[in-house]
């Protein structure tokens, strides 16, 4: 049983070597353009200031103001959606009292609650996280729904039929079996918050990747903006991987995979 | 109570479904009694309420009209002294077989060590020991179903309902489940009602061969088999089974013409 092994080894190794080749031609284009006139940075000029950035610590100190913002809001924001769905998916009448809510403020992009978050909490730290917050919970709490109310009722009367009350029903089979959606509600819910906070950064702030990257626009930093960019692109990806992971390793009793 | 030896009493049972506007009658007025260490198989077209005879006794759906009586009580809800199998395993697939076996005894209080204990006695009893620390996802059909007989044995009921449990698996694995089954009953002799739409299996197992029919669900016909016969290959292969087979056959596949009439005078009644 080798061949096939070495073959499905040899399938799972193709994709990053075409992955890797796509970047190197990639950043080959970029270097192209800019040298060609483009109004670009080189990928030289970037390393450079990135280098800049992170020896005089002002990428490291954006970076963790903005990780900072983003982890709170969507730790807020999961911590809320998880039992608003599970309340809505287990109890219809919740669910015809929230519903409604949910499915208007989600079609209004948390950005543009900015405005009125800015005029209702200040400047401060308080409305980006909120904004960060209602991105997170709004995608959490779809999926958290979703995931209760597609629970096997099979499974729901095996438990009843071993002697199980709505407590342990909850707790030992609706909760492990909307863990798979719960887990990508999360993931969404991450990408929703990571794409609101540069937004929220953007509009008043004295620190984190959105700030700097406007601060350069005043300056026609371009190296800047993209040291920015790139990092908001690099931490986004990590933090996915990281819920990815968990994902795996919390579902891996899932059936084809 | 009418029969002080029925174990389970189902008496004038009827359940109908709304569908919308319209309602289904699933089953009409469906009596059926019983006795201790009785093994009753319940076989019958697609659609004839088979399930919901089951439900109902399992206390998953009540009745519309009529009642359901286990041990002389009326069934409200699910209990310990009924165990239920379902024809899709129902297994939990985030817990291994040991902890499947074991849920059961930990909604019940069973200490660890006990409860331990006990898991290990079933798992063996289906032949599972290599396998009781591997998820549902890494078994076979029939390893499933084996895990869903000692998770509903686990917590010793004295009856055991199944809903077509064999219905999925290919017929090697089903006639090896079915001595299984009947050993196993043979040792420990709980009632059981057992639902299969296959009608050798329905005469293989039973002592008495319930055949019903459809719209609206109810009992058409009864088979009785002799207990005293050994359930093995020779009695598979000899020309009694093929004569009840016949019989129980014809039961369950020549039924229109007298189904379409008994419908037209229950309606008439109705
Ligand atoms: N919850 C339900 N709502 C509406 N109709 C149902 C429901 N459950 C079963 N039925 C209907 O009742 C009939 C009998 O179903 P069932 O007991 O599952 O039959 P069987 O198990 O014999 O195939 C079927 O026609 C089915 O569509
Ligand atoms: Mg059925």
């Amino acid at each position: 049983m080798t061949a096939p092994e070495r073959q499905s080894a040899g399938r799972r190794k193709l994709p990053l070597i075409l992955n890797a080749v796509s970047v190197l031609l990639g950043i080959a284009i970029w270097w192209v353009l800019a040298t060609a006139g483009f109004k670009l940075p080189t990928p030289l000029e970037v390393v450079s200031r990135a280098g800049t950035l992170i020896g005089n610590g002002t990428l490291g100190e954006d970076a963790v103001a903005s990780l900072t913002r983003v982890l709170i809001g969507f730790a807020l924001g999961t911590a809320a959606a998880i039992p608003v769905g599970f309340l809505m998916g287990w109890y219809s009448v919740l669910r015809g009292l929230i519903e409604p809510w949910i499915q208007f403020f989600r079609t209004i992009p948390p950005l543009a609650i900015i405005p009125l978050a800015v005029v209702v909490m200040g400047i401060d730290e308080t409305p980006k996280i909120f904004v960060i917050f209602l991105a997170a919970f709004l995608a959490c709490v779809i999926s958290t729904f979703q995931g209760v109310v597609n629970v096997d009722r099979t499974l729901i009367n095996a438990a009843r039929v071993l002697g199980a009350k709505d407590v342990t029903i909850f707790a030992r089979v609706v909760v492990p079996a909307s863990t798979p959606f719960i887990l990508v509600g999360m993931r969404v819910g991450l990408g929703s918050a990571w794409a609101t906070l540069v937004a929220a950064e953007l509009i008043a702030a004295q620190q984190g990747l959105g700030y700097r990257m406007q601060n350069a626009q005043l300056y026609y930093d371009l190296p800047t903006i993209f040291v920015g960019l790139i990092s908001i692109g690099i931490l986004g990806l990590l933090m996915d991987r990281v819920l990815l992971l968990a994902e795996r390793k919390l579902t891996g009793w899932q059936e084809r995979r | 109570m009418t029969t002080k030896t029925a174990k389970i009493s189902v008496q004038g049972v009827t359940k109908i479904f709304a569908l919308g506007r319209e309602t289904f009658t699933a089953l009409d007025n469906v009596s059926l009694d019983i006795a201790d260490h009785e093994f009753v198989t319940v076989v019958g077209p697609s659609g004839c309420g088979k399930s919901t005879l089951m439900n109902i006794l399992a206390g998953l759906e009540t009745p519309t009209a009529g009642r359901a009586l286990v041990d002389g009580s009326p069934v409200l809800g699910p209990g310990p002294e009924r165990g239920v199998i379902f024809q899709q395993y129902a297994l939990f697939p985030w817990l291994t077989v040991r902890q499947n076996v074991e849920f059961g005894l930990r909604t019940s209080g069973v200490p660890k060590g006990e409860r331990r204990r006990r898991a290990e006695h079933f798992i063996e009893q289906v032949g599972l020991e290599r396998f009781a620390d591997a998820l549902p996802k890494t078994l076979s059909g029939g390893m499933r179903q084996r895990c869903a007989i000692a998770r509903a044995y686990a917590v010793d009921p004295s009856i055991l309902l199944m809903d077509e449990p064999f219905g999925a698996l290919d017929a090697l694995t089903r006639v090896k489940l079915q001595e299984q089954l009947l050993h196993t009953w043979s040792q420990n002799k709980r009632t059981v009602l057992f639902i299969t739409h296959d009608v050798d299996e329905a005469v293989f197992l039973a002592t008495r061969v319930i055949v019903m029919a459809a719209r609206p669900g109810r009992i058409y016909d009864v088979i009785e088999v002799d207990p005293a016969i050994e359930r093995n290959e020779e009695f598979r292969l000899s020309s009694e089974f093929a004569a009840l087979r016949k019989r129980v056959w014809h039961s369950v596949y020549h039924q229109e013409g007298r189904t379409a009439f008994q419908s037209a005078s229950h309606s008439s009644t109705a």
